[in-house]
């Protein structure tokens, strides 16, 4: 059981800081979601819709930076052989894809009010769609194996090649919004945000965030637990 | 005879015994660009229109066909065993049968093309554009399904999942092959378009291989 | 005169410890024999000693040094026979024989070696005809011409007499003897068929099996 060594550390460790990071989380999403709902101005363009991009903005934020994480655990998981790094990427993986829809779905929610229109061939919204079928495809892969450790093995591998790809998919596809559609649409100005839609927005990226970590460790403490029921039930089977 | 040569005479000498899965890609490329025209109706220039994606989109999915079987024949009969451990890198055979695999796939599609365009009604400027782009194309889609091939190597229903882990790969490859063949249409500049065709493959030739032989020496274990 | 060694092995099957602590050591010209009821790990000690698997502890050397540090030096020094054969049912007896005895040697095994190797295992006769036709005994026969083609100084056979009938057990004795003897080969074979093979060692490996339980049940209380 040597190969358990490191994950009983993580045990212990988790389980110290879980109760803070959820606490942390819970008062970002409150503060959060009170300057965002309450207190910070209507656009003077969009009018009260414009509220839907405090949850929009952290979700595709985190949709993007949740691959990053895989593909970092991943290749630690590859080079390294760390069997922590393996759980983690495969944790993380459902979390990004939800956040993934997350922000596909507030993205057509804004698009509707905004653009006359549930779903816009915008180069943004494309590719986070491409994103979220790259979540998908590893979810299944890593799930498509009798042995879980392969599965995992083979995940670690895709999840590099999809990081790769994904600034060359990004690229084509703003290539190909400008071949289409010539600038009629645009979309809130990045530059120049107040600040009181700024904090609201900083807080929620960070609610964000501080979820994603919460359940990540909840899903790997889970998966070790799992591992300990098959050695278990194994040992048991072999008498 | 170069081991490397060996491993794609063998794949070719393979294909053409078995016969059937390359004229069934071919069949199936033509068979689906001609559901489109009774799908969306006659109309010539609606089908002018939309003929470069159409045949782009249709010849991704036709690549895909007999992607499967890439690693898994060779898994299922213990023959990956022995390319793993051969003297030949990994990596090089992983290149050798991904040309066999596109010389009997890719480059039949590239034939076929010219055909469907004309059916599709495509201007001559187009076609040639065409030809050109999935030459340079084709082989990049051979090269990324390889690596989804090897990852599925042993997996429970292995066809479904290679199509979504390839499939959204495959974006770039599409976006920049129709967008040659749409340039070429319109009278305007083609070379970017190439050039970024161009890009894909050399990248997906150095870093395909790597990826590949990973998976596969994962899935001997 | 080299030496083939592994210590304190242990070696993880998907999630399960194998065996456990296990040493093991061959010399030119000698035969190790792996034995034990189903289960107990032979064919995956065969793919640790092949390099197809990582042990989860231990080292394997060859002449003292690590297999690990150089895995390509050691792949070309070994022939791998695993329970299946690499046998393609679309090409004929002669055609997977060059193909693999090609793949292996430096320029491709002499013709000469084919030759022998086919007339070893009494498949001259066959030697024209589509390995679809041939029966499982016949393609075990045909398995082991590559490996006897071959001019590495490691055997490492999984089963290899299963489906051999009598005379073709006794030619397969044969060639091992010549290995061992004349060429100063090594062979480690895994079998339940009691071999005459002059000066084998045998390897039991159900107690490493036991002291692997014991860990194992000792973790997970």
């Amino acid at each position: 059981m040597h190969r358990f060594a490191n994950p009983n550390r993580f045990l212990r460790l988790t389980a110290r800081i879980l109760p803070w990071c959820a606490l942390a989380t819970a008062a970002a999403f409150i503060a959060g979601l009170y300057l965002a709902l309450g207190v910070s101005p209507p656009d003077y363009q969009q009018g009260e819709s414009v509220r839907i991009m405090y949850v929009h903005v952290p979700a595709a934020w985190m949709a993007l930076s949740v691959y990053s994480f895989m593909a970092a655990a991943s290749a630690v998981a590859l080079i390294w052989k760390h069997p922590l790094a393996d759980f983690a990427a495969k944790a993380a993986a459902p979390i990004g894809a939800g956040f993934t829809l997350i922000a596909l779905v507030t993205g057509a929610l804004w698009g509707q009010p905004s653009w006359g229109t549930w779903w816009v061939w915008d180069a943004r919204l494309t590719s986070v769609l491409v994103l979220f079928f790259l979540y998908l495809g590893y979810i299944a892969l890593v799930n498509a194996f009798d042995d879980p450790i392969r599965g995992a093995k083979a995940g670690a591998v895709l999840a590099l090649v999809g990081f790769v790809n994904i600034p060359i998919i990004k690229f084509s596809v703003d290539w190909w919004n400008t071949l289409h559609q010539p600038a009629s649409i645009t979309r809130i100005g990045a530059p120049a945000i107040h600040s009181s839609m700024l904090t609201p927005l900083v807080l929620m990226a960070l609610a964000f965030a501080g979820y994603f970590v919460c359940v990540l460790i909840l899903r790997v403490r889970n998966e070790i637990a799992g591992r300990k029921i098959r050695a278990l039930r194994l040992v048991q089977a072999q008498g | 005879m170069s081991r490397f040569t060996l491993i794609v005479a063998r794949d070719l000498r393979l294909a053409l015994r078995r016969g059937a899965d390359s004229t069934m890609v071919v069949t199936f490329f033509i068979l689906i660009a001609v559901l489109f025209p009774l799908g969306v109706g006659p109309d010539t220039a609606i089908l002018a229109r939309i003929s470069p994606g159409v045949i782009w989109v249709t010849a991704l999915l036709a690549s895909m066909l007999s992607l499967e079987r890439l690693f898994q024949a060779d898994f299922e009969d213990g023959s990956l065993d022995l390319l793993v451990l051969g003297s030949l890198p990994l990596e090089a055979v992983v290149l050798a049968k991904s040309l066999a695999h596109w010389l009997t796939t890719g480059m039949l599609l590239i034939v076929a093309a010219p055909v469907l365009a004309l059916l599709l009604n495509m201007s001559a400027e187009g076609l040639i554009a065409l030809v050109l782009a999935m030459l340079l194309g084709t082989p990049s889609l051979t090269l990324i399904g390889a690596v989804g091939a090897a990852l599925t190597v042993g997996a429970r229903r292995g066809g479904a999942l290679l199509s979504l882990l390839v499939l959204p790969l495959y974006v770039p490859v599409l976006i920049f092959g129709v967008g040659a063949v749409d340039a070429a249409i319109s009278g305007m500049a083609v070379r970017p378009h190439f050039l970024i065709l161009g890009a894909l493959l050399a990248g997906t030739l150095v870093l395909t291989p790597l990826a590949g032989a990973a998976a596969l020496r994962q899935a001997v274990q | 005169m080299s030496t083939f060694a592994g210590h304190g092995l242990e070696c993880a099957r998907s999630e399960r410890i194998v065996f456990a602590g296990l040493d093991f050591a061959v010399e030119s010209g000698a035969v190790l024999i792996l034995t034990g009821p189903n289960g107990v790990g032979k064919s995956s000690l065969l793919r640790l000693m092949a390099g197809l698997l990582e042990p989860a502890a231990g080292r394997i050397t060859w002449d003292g040094a690590p297999m690990a540090d150089d895995p390509e030096a050691h792949g070309a020094r070994l022939d791998y026979l695993g329970h299946l054969d690499g046998v393609k049912g679309l090409l004929t007896v002669a055609e997977n024989l060059r193909f693999w005895t090609g793949l292996g040697g430096g320029r491709g095994a002499p013709d000469g070696a084919v030759k022998g190797a086919l007339e070893a295992t009494g498949l001259v006769r066959l030697a024209d005809l589509p390995c679809r036709f041939l029966s499982a005994g016949q393609r075990r026969r045909l398995a082991l011409a590559r490996v006897i083609a071959g001019t590495r100084p490691l055997w490492l056979l999984d089963e290899p007499t299963s489906g051999l009938d009598h005379d073709a057990v006794g030619a397969f004795e044969n060639a091992v003897g010549r290995h061992c003897r004349s060429r100063q080969g090594m062979a480690v074979i895994a079998t339940h068929t009691a071999l005459s093979l002059e000066g084998a060692r045998t390897l039991e490996l159900s107690p490493y099996a036991e002291k692997a339980r014991e860990q194992a049940a000792e973790a997970a209380r």
